[in-house]
């Protein structure tokens, strides 16, 4: 759950925006938080209420703070490819709902739905996203070598996914592959290379690993 | 002096670059993330416009009151699309837009827009044919021989039904543009299959000239046949910019809305008869088949599909018109519901008569347009999927888990459409190569540069291509697998003339007749002579100074010259497995046989089949559009429970492509549409295989599975 804070983080915040904070503030109240939380847990805490209007948040991309401006209810995802500027666009939205996996992001090295994520949320949090990856990187290389695209509006979520599983398994079995990188659709039917690129990428991450 | 141009493929054996597995040019750049697709674009001052669309699948609007809206701050403009009086035919239909400075503006703001409706009765349910009433249209009967006597007369006759629903294009990137409207000009980034035609679709709409409108994409994220038109929402992108003063607007569909109006496959249901011998020869065909393609109706499928000589034959077809939205090409409109019909009655007929359907499809080869292509790739179908071992006959199995062949055959034009490329050759030896086409993912670029490269003697790297832009030579538009051999063709003869005019300005520094010169490895130099011969730089620099040679090819559709033709076929085998306790169904490997013409790059072509077969399975496994009969609601408008096959869910997939010579001597052929063909066909044969009785619908769902092992009427 987003809404689970390690202290440290909140601490950081300037604005100190929860989750839970903005459902108080945009007046969701009692019919909310049953929905959302266990009544103990809506008790009003002590932390400032944001939004619905826009708030000033920092977020770190890439290693780089980025300030902006956005409504509490805005998602990491739309937050990076409509407010800011340049946009990062690597991140596709596609279903908006969690489901394909097109605008997987690592979030302190994890791999999660950036649409599923609120800005606010993220703060305080390492976001790492396709552009942190230079072109020729092993996993897109491994992408192109497999010939594991063809529209390419889902590959950046499994160039993003690909990293996240490998750094838990760096040497896959087919089985594993399959498995891991289940959360990510593809419309054009490139699974078969992306089954052997996900394998690819993982050799030649080893080797880069064994020679530096 | 002047050359007469020939335009053929140079010989099989002698090709550099042609033929060969290149890497698709646009990879990396895809793989890295930085493409830049059309909802990708962001520019100064850009608003994002949301969407109110109605709830009611039939409805007369009696007012709309947008007052609120437009009162909202951060609202720049506010479009009614359907006023009072606009009666409505499927729910999802767009009733008006707002553009605002974030998305979250616009979508409040559309919230705040009242509408009232007349509530209207409709019509949701396409399976069932009895509820159609007037909304049938019969296209009338057509018979052929004696389809009543064939069958009075023959040994064995089989009986089924079958029905293959609505399913959704569903592409990844949805549709929209971003369009900018300032003064009488257009600016436009659509998502499309047709960079050339956008624009002369839309400028009647718009009363402004299409020479006025610029028309711009790098990238498509999917388009699968539903994105040749400029869709109503660059209309409203337009008149949503010319509102708010010319600022650009962004227009995407949202998912929900994605998969309610975007695009779908229309339906086809039926109840189909054969007739034949004990020993699997068909005597005849009896099919009453109907199918939605929502308001608008639906095309007839061609049937008997591949089949279609069986001698004596009866066929009736009702178009059914709901209130759905109207259906868009998908990958072989028609004939993935005209195979997936054909070949569940041949594997139903096989297995009444105690045959093997292989036998059944092959003995009857004879019916087919092209006999000794469809024997030749159902003994090579029937060797890569182990057939002989494997199958076993319908029904022998006893276990809870149960496995399955079966197998679907597939046909496709696929020749080349009209086009236009431009070559320059500049006196620095660089090389532009230009078309107002678009590149789907199939490759395009890749195959154009790689003609290029072949026909100029360069290196794939040497060759600068432009397409995506309707300022550009026209290209076609990117559906019913005609691209590459438009654009190979075009690139070709664009390729040729250029180097011809090459040649007249270098041949005379050796006294040889341009004819007599050959681009070859870098060099340009006189055939039999290599010792004249110069690099490609040094024979750029002859052209004058400040000048440049620049050459158009084009292909023509009705004189393709030998360089691409039309004309496909296909043998494609499913083996399942399916858990009669579960009905969970199961893709262990995928055979595709598929005919051929000359490959320009086989990984590429070996991808798109892979593609196709990808999205077959889907469709065949998952993929169903889920409409409420009471409300006329799409109920799974989203990726949760419009489920796609994922990286586990399709098995091996084996393709094999038939390069070979005499095939490579037919000239290019698109790939899109053939494999993707019969995939439901043979997986739902493969299901009836394995339990024993015919599951009428696809998907093959666990509860479609389950209500045809129990018995139950789906």
């Amino acid at each position: 759950m987003s809404s689970k804070k390690d202290p440290q983080s909140l601490d950081k915040r300037s604005a100190g925006v929860s989750r839970r904070g903005f459902l108080g503030g945009v007046g969701l109240g009692a019919a909310g938080t049953g929905l959302l939380e266990r009544p103990a847990d809506a008790a009003p805490a002590a932390v400032a209420v944001s939004g619905p209007g826009p708030v000033a948040i920092t977020l770190t991309i890439n290693g780089k703070p980025v300030n902006l401006k956005v409504e509490p209810r805005v998602t990491l995802l739309d937050a990076m490819r409509n407010h800011m500027d340049p946009p990062l666009t690597g991140a596709k939205r596609v279903c908006d709902r969690g489901t394909c996996g097109a605008c997987t992001v690592l979030l302190n090295g994890k791999s999660v739905y950036a649409c599923t994520i609120l800005a606010i949320d993220a703060q305080g949090k390492r976001i790492e996203t396709i552009e942190s990856l230079p072109v020729n990187n092993p996993i897109s290389v491994a992408f192109v070598n497999n010939d594991a695209q063809q529209c390419g509006y889902c590959t950046p979520g499994f160039v993003m996914a690909t990293k996240a599983f490998l750094a838990g398994n760096p040497a896959p079995s087919m089985e594993q592959v399959t498995h891991g990188l289940g959360g990510n659709l593809c419309r054009c039917g490139t699974y078969m290379g992306v089954r052997k690129a996900v394998l690819e990428a993982a050799r030649s991450m080893k080797g880069a690993k064994q020679n530096g | 002096m002047a050359n007469t141009p020939v335009y053929n493929w140079p010989p099989m054996n002698t090709r550099k670059v042609i033929g060969k597995p290149l890497k698709r040019l646009d990879g990396p750049v895809k793989a890295a993330g930085r493409a830049q697709y059309a909802s990708d674009k962001k520019f100064p001052g850009m608003l994002i416009a949301s969407y109110l669309s109605s709830p009611h699948a039939h409805a007369r609007v009696t007012s709309i009151d947008t007052g609120e809206a437009e009162r909202t701050a951060g609202v720049r403009a506010v479009h009614v699309i359907a006023g009072p009086g606009k009666e409505i035919q499927w729910q999802g239909t767009e009733i008006a837009a707002v553009a605002a400075d974030t998305e979250d503006i616009a979508r409040d703001a559309v919230r705040k827009i009242k509408v009232e409706y007349e509530v209207l009765p409709h019509l949701a349910n396409d399976a069932d044919l009895s509820a159609a009433g007037s909304r049938g249209k019969a296209a009338g009967e057509v018979v052929q021989g004696d389809p009543d006597k064939a069958i009075q007369e023959a040994e064995v006759v089989s009986d089924g039904a079958y029905g293959i629903p609505i399913a959704a294009h569903c592409c990844l990137e949805p549709h929209g543009c971003v369009v900018t409207w300032k003064g009488d000009q257009i600016e436009a980034w659509p998502s499309t299959q047709f960079v050339t035609g956008w624009a002369g679709t839309l400028a009647p709409n718009l009363k402004v000239p299409a020479a006025n409108i610029h028309v711009l994409q790098d990238y498509i994220g999917g388009g699968f046949g539903s994105k040749f038109a400029p869709g109503a929402w660059a209309e409203v992108a337009a008149i949503l910019s010319q509102k708010s003063g010319g600022r650009p607007v962004k227009v995407f569909l949202e998912r929900n809305m994605e998969l309610e109006i975007a695009g779908h496959r229309p339906s086809a249901y039926g109840n189909i008869k054969i007739a034949g011998k004990k020993d699997g020869t068909i005597t005849a065909w009896q099919s009453s088949t109907w199918g939605s393609g929502g308001f608008p109706g639906a095309g007839s499928p061609p049937l008997p599909y591949v089949y279609s000589n069986i001698p004596n034959q009866r066929r009736n077809h009702v178009s059914v018109s709901t209130n759905i939205a109207g259906s868009q090409a998908w990958r072989a409109p028609n004939n993935q519901q005209a195979s997936f019909l054909t070949c569940s009655a041949l594997e139903d007929f096989a297995a009444k008569a105690g045959l093997d359907p292989m036998e059944v499809f092959h003995k009857n080869a004879g019916y087919t347009p092209r006999a000794e292509l469809y024997r030749f790739q159902l003994d090579k179908a029937q060797e890569l999927s182990d057939w002989k071992k494997s199958w076993k006959p319908r029904g022998s199995q006893t276990g809870s888990v149960r496995r399955g062949l079966g197998m679907g055959v597939n046909a496709w034009g696929g020749g080349g459409h009209a086009c236009t490329a431009r070559l320059t050759i500049n006196p620095d030896g660089s090389v532009l190569l230009e078309m107002g086409t678009q590149d789907l993912g199939t490759g395009t670029r890749t195959v154009m540069v790689q003609v290029a490269a072949e026909t100029l003697g360069l290196q794939p790297g040497q060759i600068k291509l432009v397409i995506g832009d309707n300022h550009l030579p026209p290209g076609g538009s990117s559906g019913g697998s005609t691209t590459v051999g438009g654009v190979s063709s075009a690139t070709r003869k664009a390729g040729v003339n250029a180097l011809n005019k090459l040649f007249e300005t270098v041949a005379p520094a050796w006294n040889a007749q341009p004819e007599d010169l050959e681009a070859v490895d870098g060099q340009v130099r006189v055939k039999g002579t290599p010792a004249k011969n110069m690099t490609w730089a040094a024979a750029c620099k002859k052209i004058a100074p400040g000048g440049k040679i620049q050459e158009t090819g084009s292909n023509e559709q009705r004189n393709p010259m030998g360089l691409n033709t039309a004309g496909v076929g296909g043998v494609q085998v499913a083996d399942v497995t399916v858990d009669t306790e579960t009905g969970l169904v199961r893709v262990n490997r995928f055979v595709a046989v598929q005919d051929c013409g000359l490959i320009i790059n086989p990984r590429l072509a070996e991808s798109q089949c892979f593609g196709g077969i990808v999205m077959g399975i889907s469709t065949a496994l998952y993929e169903e559009r889920i409409t409420d009969e009471a409300t006329g609601h799409m109920l799974n408008a989203d990726l949760e429970f419009y489920k796609l096959a994922g990286i586990r869910d399709v098995g091996e997939i084996i393709v094999h492509l038939d390069i070979r010579e005499e095939n490579d001597k037919r000239g290019v052929i698109g790939l899109g549409e053939p494999p993707a063909i019969a995939i439901c066909a043979a997986v739902g044969n493969a299901v009836a295989n394995a339990i024993g009785v015919r599951v009428p619908h696809i998907p093959m769902t666990p509860m479609h599975v389950l209500d045809a092992l129990e018995g139950r009427k789906a």
